[in-house]
């Protein structure tokens, strides 16, 4: 099933949480709502489930106005951010739940309800605490079942709000590839919030990026990473450094010094910001045949795939910097060492602000 | 010297707290409890048990324990509803109405008493309607049960209240999400988790209910056999100087009391354990 939400409108009070937001999740695709707390995404996913009632504007599920469905008759699967589980209740009967109140004629007899749970709890590998209680369990389990409950009841779409917020990091990652897998396999039409933009890359087919109530830019992980619309989406995408210089002629101009900006033309010179990703940068231990900016190592954190850096210009400015392994080794980058900073001929990004 | 009673524990003055607790248990409750025992010992068990199974006696007793559980029970419907209101609603003079609540322990009993019965009276606002549709209001066990009613709502809502605080409203979206309708998710979901809070409310209301005197004895219409309470039968014979009767039916209500008491209590923590801490 699909869902469409057109031109939809919020306040609480006189405080716009949702500012005219339109957006289609297509059948069976994975889309993720990434945005900083705030930004309005809960409040989106609760008015595509029935939870809350928008002003104005239109929820269609399948083109049809959902208006007029209440919660239970939506067919939506939703996953607090905080399991919401209900701890009175075992394991079991918490996932079969949906299937017990159920009206009479549809309700499937005790032995299908024990089959569906025994599936489910196979399908999200814990069938041994059949028997426990919510409080018994860590929080990736207690998601875990609150994704098996929701699944209970085969929901034409499933909503998740910040499912894994809350688990810790290693947690965090299995769950999110265990969610792919499962998506790949079922193709449920599935809307996914997070604040991570890593969570969103890593596992969305489609990313909704939105602040302040309103949408940013739609596009596949790919597409927003290397294309964002504007500065916002860039820069909560992941870590950027700007500049503020003036360009002519191919060349950056911070400060007192020029540098080369690969692939770069202006007709005429721009004052301009410049935004360039940590990974975006060529760092040298001696001035080099281009131009470059002069710096010194201010911090260094060599644990990791790729070896972090910070370094602080001559005109105090601090760019942070990640370079490959076998870079650091070339370089043999120690801390306070001064290096030479060049921009790489890689993909970058620059947003002119004013002409002059 | 440590010996395995005390638990070694960072909180400090484990040993003088429980000293204290015991000594002012003591002081408060085992004493006056045990003259009780002490003054009825002049009896002996075959006239305790006359006293205790005099028809009078039963009738009393009957009426003390059945209109307090009338009582108890109307408290834990309405009780919940109004713990309810206070916690998920907002309107305009909901602190009156929250500050409301508490007005019936604050009341001096006897205020209460004689309000509800002018009230009550087939002259009254209430009991004149009442009338017109058959019942009578004051002087009925119907009437004795209004009053207990009246003073056990603090009690129950008192108790319920913070429950309901702590209910994560997300709880019952996730039930109306899975399709359970309203009545459902009151039935299979929010009732369980108050259950126990809401056995201490009423149990507490109950208690309260069967040693009430003040407010009862305007309205009750006091007549042995048939609106005559078990408190005004004990300040009858204390009247008659007979106090060793007069305290062979109280220990008849506390021996009934604590058996019920007990009861309710294994039943609040037989719901409790399971619902664990989160
Ligand atoms: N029930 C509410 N009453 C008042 N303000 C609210 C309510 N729910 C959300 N808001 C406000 O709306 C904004 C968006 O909230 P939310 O949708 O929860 O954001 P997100 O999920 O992106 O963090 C926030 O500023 C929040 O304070
Ligand atoms: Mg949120």
């Amino acid at each position: 099933m699909s869902i469409e939400v057109r031109n939809i409108h919020k306040k609480f009070g006189a405080f716009k949480a949702l500012d005219n937001v339109s957006l289609k999740v297509e059948h069976g695709e994975l889309l993720a709502l990434l945005g900083p707390s705030g930004s309005g995404k809960t409040s989106l996913l609760r008015i595509v489930a029935g939870l809350d009632f928008h002003d104005s504007g239109q929820v269609l599920f399948s083109g049809q106005d959902a208006r007029e469905q209440k919660v239970k008759d939506r067919g939506v699967g939703f996953v607090f951010q905080h399991y919401a589980l209900f701890r009175h209740m075992t394991v079991f009967d918490n996932i079969a739940f949906g299937l017990r109140v159920q009206p009479p004629h549809l309700r499937p007899s005790e032995q299908a309800v024990r089959a569906k749970v025994m599936e489910l709890l196979k399908l999200i590998q814990l069938e041994w605490v059949v028997d426990r209680f919510p409080w018994q369990l860590s929080g990736g389990q207690r998601q875990r079942i609150a994704l098996a409950r929701a699944l209970a009841v085969k929901p034409r779409v499933l909503l998740l709000d910040e499912p894994f917020g809350s688990l810790d990091a290693q947690v965090r990652k299995e769950l999110r590839m265990w969610l792919r897998r499962f998506h790949d396999e079922a193709h449920i039409t599935t809307l996914f919030v997070t604040h991570d933009q890593e969570e969103a890359l890593e596992v969305a087919d489609r990313i909704v990026v939105m602040n302040q109530g309103r949408i940013e830019q739609v596009g596949t992980p790919e597409d927003v990473y290397h294309n964002p619309a504007n500065a916002f989406v860039l820069n909560f995408l992941g870590n950027v450094n700007f500049f503020h210089c003036r360009l002519a002629e191919g060349k950056a101009i911070i400060g007192e010094t020029e540098l080369e900006v690969p692939g770069l033309s202006v007709d005429q010179p721009k004052i301009a910001k410049l935004y360039v990703r940590p990974n975006q940068f060529k760092l040298s231990r001696g001035p080099g045949k281009g131009s470059s900016l002069k710096a010194i190592v201010e911090y260094l954190n060599p644990a990791g795939t790729l070896v972090k850096a910070t370094l602080k210009t001559e005109t105090g400015e601090r760019i942070h910097v990640e370079i490959t392994q076998e870079e650091y080794r070339q370089l043999k980058l120690v801390k306070l060492m001064p290096v030479f900073v060049s921009l790489k001929d890689v993909s970058y990004s620059e947003y002119v602000q004013t002409a002059g | 010297m440590q010996t395995d009673f005390v638990k070694k524990s960072i909180l400090p003055g484990f040993t003088l707290s429980l000293g204290f607790t015991i000594f002012y248990l003591s002081l408060i409750v085992l004493i006056p409890l045990s003259m009780l025992f002490i003054k009825t010992s002049t009896l002996t068990f075959v006239q305790f048990w006359e006293v205790i199974t005099a028809p009078r006696t039963l009738a009393a007793y009957g009426l003390s324990f059945g209109t307090a559980f009338a009582a108890a029970c109307v408290n834990a419907v309405f009780g919940s509803i109004i713990a309810w209101v206070l916690v998920r609603y907002t309107f305009p003079g909901k602190r009156i109405v929250d500050a409301l609540v508490d007005f019936p322990l604050a009341l001096p009993t006897a205020v209460a008493g004689i309000t509800l019965t002018e009230l009550y009276a087939p002259t009254g606002w209430v009991g004149h309607f009442l009338q017109s549709v058959g019942i009578k209001g004051a002087f009925t066990p119907f009437g004795i049960t209004v009053a207990l009613t009246f003073i056990g709502l603090p009690f129950v809502v008192r108790t319920v209240q913070p429950v309901l605080e702590d209910l994560d409203p997300q709880i019952e979206e996730a039930a109306a999400s899975l399709g359970a309708d309203r009545w459902q998710t009151v039935r299979l979901i929010i009732l369980p988790v108050i259950f126990p809070a809401l056995l201490t409310g009423v149990t507490l209301a109950f208690a309260r209910a069967i040693g009430e005197y003040g407010s009862v004895i305007f309205i009750a219409g006091n007549m042995p056999m048939k609106t005559e309470i078990a408190p005004l039968l004990i300040m009858t014979k204390l009247e008659q100087y007979d106090y060793a009767g007069a305290t062979a039916i109280a220990i008849g209500m506390l021996l009934i009391s604590f058996a019920l008491l007990a009861t309710a209590n294994y039943f609040q923590w037989l719901t409790s354990k399971n619902l664990g801490k989160t």
